[in-house]
């Protein structure tokens, strides 16, 4: 039933885990529970008083039960978007 | 099994998720699954100020897991109808 992200598979995306990291990658491949592998990944580091820091990832795997959203890049919206200047606290994690 | 339906005869609907990280984004329901999956197009955040963490995205999976609310559109619910229908899964013994 997990055949919704068919639709996501190479292309760039979004995901936030329950612990409230931001992680871009490449989409390469998931499964019923959710698992996922995410290539040329990185991380967005989110803080309230600089800009947002990039930490490169490589090839990651995330398991299911840490993934909160997928969430599917516009590259249009992505280009225009100047991280230096935001500024916002990292997200929560999610409450279990 | 009855919210699983439920929720499918609301696709195409706007909706509200709000997260258990306290996220709120909105967006019209793509689909749904077993685990109450859902998938939403046409994504927005409700704050956009205090969550710029996924702007550009424009169509999301959420996990079922990690959903705290969804808000629906009182005009496309029938209340009584959808009560009755969890009387009915109560009281009889589901067909195997």
């Amino acid at each position: 039933m997990a055949q919704v992200l068919d639709s996501y598979i190479n292309k760039s995306v979004n995901i936030v885990t329950s612990d409230g990291r931001i992680i871009i990658g490449i989409l390469r491949g998931f499964d019923q529970a959710i698992n996922i592998i995410l290539d040329d990944s990185h991380e967005r580091v989110f803080s309230a008083t600089d800009g947002v820091e990039q930490v490169l990832l490589g090839l990651y795997i995330i398991r299911g039960d840490n993934v909160a959203l997928i969430g599917e890049i516009d590259e249009e919206l992505e280009k225009n978007i100047d991280f230096s200047s935001i500024h916002a606290d990292p997200l929560r994690a999610v409450k279990t | 099994m009855l919210f699983y339906s439920f929720f499918k005869s609301l696709v195409g609907k706007d909706v509200v998720i709000e997260l258990k990280n306290d996220l709120s984004i909105t967006g019209t329901l793509h689909s749904v699954d077993q685990y109450l999956n859902v998938k939403l197009t046409e994504v927005q955040v409700l704050d956009p100020e205090k969550y710029p963490h996924i702007q550009s995205v424009t169509s999301a999976f959420v996990r079922g897991s990690v959903i705290r609310y969804i808000q629906l559109p009182p005009d496309d619910v029938d209340t009584q109808l959808l009560q009755e229908a969890t009387r009915k899964e109560v009281t009889q013994p589901r067909k195997e």
